[in-house]
């Protein structure tokens, strides 16, 4: 059902035990209709995530809901251009392929820590009109942020006429301040803390223009110019100490059961 | 405050002298019984824990208080009921210690007692022109019709295990129900009853709606909503979880491609209403619902185990003066919070909470801080809540809702240390149905428009009823919506 509904720029919330289980929302990266299949990428960064890479073919998700969020509005533009930042990539490449097939040009900045966390090359390479890659420590493409190819990209002539910007808040807050100048209205897709995903809590709002908006059903994409990235940035770490907490938990655990293997 | 065993001791002693004469009783002797209070936790004991706070009445107790019942035949107290329960005959059995038909009578008019009984707010509606209670000219020593509902709906799912109701020979139609509270139980059973096939889609990952995720386990335990979903399901109602309609599947799409013969709307109301000053987005404010989630669905409060975190605040401000508030207020308490402060812009006489929820909440040690409000929320350069600047205020000339109106005193501004804020002000109509079923009329609150008398939407085969309809309301009200509406969707089906 899920793969029927979803469009590009929708989340999905996942929990792996009702009782006890967070619910964290991912991005849909893909999604196969026919065979009834989703694709999520994810990094291990806690504990429900390094659970969810600890499971096997044929196990599953007590609990997947969705899809959630506002689809991205795609038309055609003209010349549109997507950052993926590390795991950022995931979600764009339904935007991005989105954007192509309404007939923009698409141009793809891919950035990631180093040469091993690059992800979906090739798929990103069949769509993109332009690719420029780069790494922090540039063992592959060019050595460089991705906030400097995109003022090479804003600089040209015509400039584009969107940026959609995906990754880590403060890689998406610098995009925005990029694009700023060269008044490039610029999209970014923000993934916050959540629990019910439907406009219920409240607990994923930010402050977008001045006003406050719920990322689970007003979002997930805001004009990055308007979004409060500091407010939203100390949201997210609002719970940091205990997720450091059942992290390193977590990696006891795993190592207990490694041993015992 | 008397202790639990001692009000059972009492009124074991009292039903002795009453039981060889209990049908000889005159009104004079009725109105005699002391009135049977409920019996409670400890409240420095239950501070400490999320256990129910009331125990309930004891056989004895359920026994003496259904005897102060006069039996008046123009049963003021059937007029207060939302649904008409016939109290009277209900209350004449319990006194007689037939509690089998007590319930039955009960369940003639409401399908969820053990949660009425524990909820409703009796002293504005049965119990508030209760004869008994305008005798002793205090509300409080009305008969206690609530309690004794409770009472009869623990035993019979204590004792004789409740048998699910009967349900007709399939009619090949069938039903979807969206959401999985209190209106929308008492539709999807309605329905079911009638042998039409019944779907009821929700959301979450255990259905219940508020009765799950709002109201927090020492006010209505877990285990009983679970036993009333247990119940549909031996019906033959599918629940399907972790389904949103509106996003997962189109409500148009179910009538037009999934062969759903009629739909009901009972999404609730879900949208947290915010003070909308300034600070309100801080790290350590929440909307009450987040604030009761995370603690009663998510199950925050178990510590140890629970992977969804919950603030640990010392000094907790709660806004707001309603049910919720006290829900919010006293779960902080239990969280562990040195100090909570409830903050409400009226006095205690508006205040649209229970009496018996207020006097919960000081009785565990919340501070009450009336005529006050938040003017805004002030933070650290972490974006952390440190403090809340007030406003004092005095009542003013009486505003539509006939409540004087507050006014704020110019000038009044103080300083309150507390380091999380929960806004318990209200919630709003649950935007998602509107926003994917663009058809759907909808009021300017965002409250589904419907039919009266039926249910009925300005969509056809589409009703609704409860909180979508009525904006945040009660359990009864959105439980007699459920039903209204259940009957019309089994007339249009029987055509």
């Amino acid at each position: 059902m899920i793969s029927r509904e979803r469009k590009p720029g929708q989340f999905i919330i996942l929990q792996l035990n009702s009782n006890f289980g967070e619910r964290i929302p991912l991005t849909i990266a893909d999604a196969d209709p026919g065979e009834g299949s989703i694709t999520l990428i994810f990094q291990t960064v806690g504990k429900t995530t390094h659970n969810l890479a600890a499971m096997r073919v044929g196990d599953s998700i007590q609990n997947l809901l969705g899809p959630l969020g506002t689809p991205t509005h795609i038309e055609k533009y003209g010349t549109v251009v997507c950052v993926g930042g590390g795991i950022g990539v995931a979600p764009m490449h339904p935007i991005a392929k989105g954007m192509k097939e309404a007939g923009n040009r698409v141009i793809c900045i891919v950035g990631a820590r180093n040469k091993s966390l690059v992800i979906l090359e090739d798929l990103i390479r069949k769509i993109a009109d332009e690719i420029i890659i780069c790494t922090d420590d540039g063992s592959y493409g060019r050595k460089a942020l991705v906030t400097e190819p995109l003022k090479e990209v804003c600089m040209r002539t015509p400039k584009p006429d969107l940026a959609v910007a995906i990754g880590p808040p403060i890689m998406m807050k610098f995009c925005a301040e990029t694009t700023r100048p060269f008044q490039v209205r610029t999209m970014v897709s923000l993934n916050t803390i959540m629990i019910d995903g439907t406009g219920m809590c409240g607990g994923c709002r930010v402050t977008v223009g001045g006003e406050t908006r719920f990322v689970c059903v007003d979002g997930p994409e805001f004009d990055g110019h308007k979004v409060d990235f500091d407010n939203m940035m100390k949201r997210l770490g609002a719970y940091k100490n205990d997720e450091k907490a059942a992290h390193d938990k977590c990696h006891l655990e795993m190592a207990v059961k490694e041993k015992s293997v | 405050m008397k202790s639990a065993d001692q009000l059972a001791d009492e009124a074991s002693h009292l039903f002795k002298d009453l039981l060889p004469r209990k049908d000889a009783l005159k009104p004079k002797d009725r109105s005699g019984i002391p009135a049977q209070e409920m019996r409670v936790q400890d409240p420095q004991v239950r501070r400490g824990n999320m256990n129910e706070v009331a125990i309930g009445y004891t056989e004895e107790q359920a026994r003496v208080e259904a005897m102060r019942c006069l039996q008046c035949k123009n049963a003021p107290c059937v007029q207060g009921c939302p649904v008409r329960i016939r109290i009277p005959e209900f209350v004449k059995a319990m006194a007689d210690g037939d509690y089998g038909r007590a319930i039955s009578v009960i369940r003639e008019n409401s399908l969820l007692p053990a949660v009425c009984g524990r909820v409703c707010p009796q002293e504005v509606q049965c119990q508030e022109p209760c004869t008994m209670g305008k005798i002793l000219k205090n509300v409080d020593h009305a008969v206690s019709i609530g309690r004794l509902e409770r009472f009869a709906a623990d035993r019979e799912r204590e004792q004789a295990g409740k048998k699910a109701p009967a349900v007709k020979a399939a009619t090949g139609k069938k039903v979807a129900v969206i959401g999985s509270g209190p209106a929308s139980i008492t539709a999807a059973a309605d329905i079911r009853r009638e042998g039409h096939a019944v779907t009821m889609y929700e959301a979450f990952h255990k259905p219940g709606g508020v009765l799950m995720y709002g109201i927090p386990e020492f006010r209505l335990p877990k285990k009983i909503v679970e036993l009333e979903i247990d119940n549909l399901k031996a019906m033959g109602v599918e629940v399907i979880t972790n389904f949103v309609v509106g996003r997962t599947r189109k409500l148009q799409d179910l009538l037009e491609k999934d062969g759903f013969d009629a739909v009901f709307v009972g999404t609730g109301a879900g949208l947290p209403k915010f003070m909308n000053v300034a600070g309100e987005n801080l790290v350590g404010v929440f909307s009450a619902n987040e604030f009761l989630t995370r603690s009663n669905l998510m199950r925050a409060f178990d510590r140890d185990h629970a992977d969804t975190p919950i603030v640990r605040a010392k000094r907790v401000a709660v806004l707001g003066g309603g049910n919720v508030a006290m829900d919010s207020a006293r779960t902080a308490v239990r969280l562990g919070a040195d100090e909570v402060h409830l903050v409400y812009r009226r006095t205690e006489a508006e205040m649209p909470a229970r009496v018996e929820e207020a006097r919960n909440a000081k009785e565990e040690g919340v501070i009450f801080h009336m005529l006050e409000n938040c003017k805004r929320i002030i933070g650290n350069d972490q974006g952390r809540v440190v403090g809340m600047e007030c406003l004092r205020y005095e009542l003013g000339a009486p505003d539509e809702s006939g409540r004087r109106r507050p006014v704020e005193i110019k000038g009044s501004e103080f300083m309150m240390d507390v380091d999380a804020v929960i806004v318990a002000i209200g919630n709003e109509s649950n935007p998602l149905i509107k926003k994917t079923t663009p058809a759907i009329q909808t009021n300017k609150y965002g409250n589904i428009i419907v039919d009266e008398a039926t249910g009925r939407t300005s969509v056809d085969r589409v009703y609704a009823g409860g909180d979508i309809v009525l904006g945040a309301a009660t359990v009864i009200l959105a439980m007699g919506e459920g039903r209204r509406a259940a009957e019309a969707i089994n007339k249009l089906l029987a055509q």
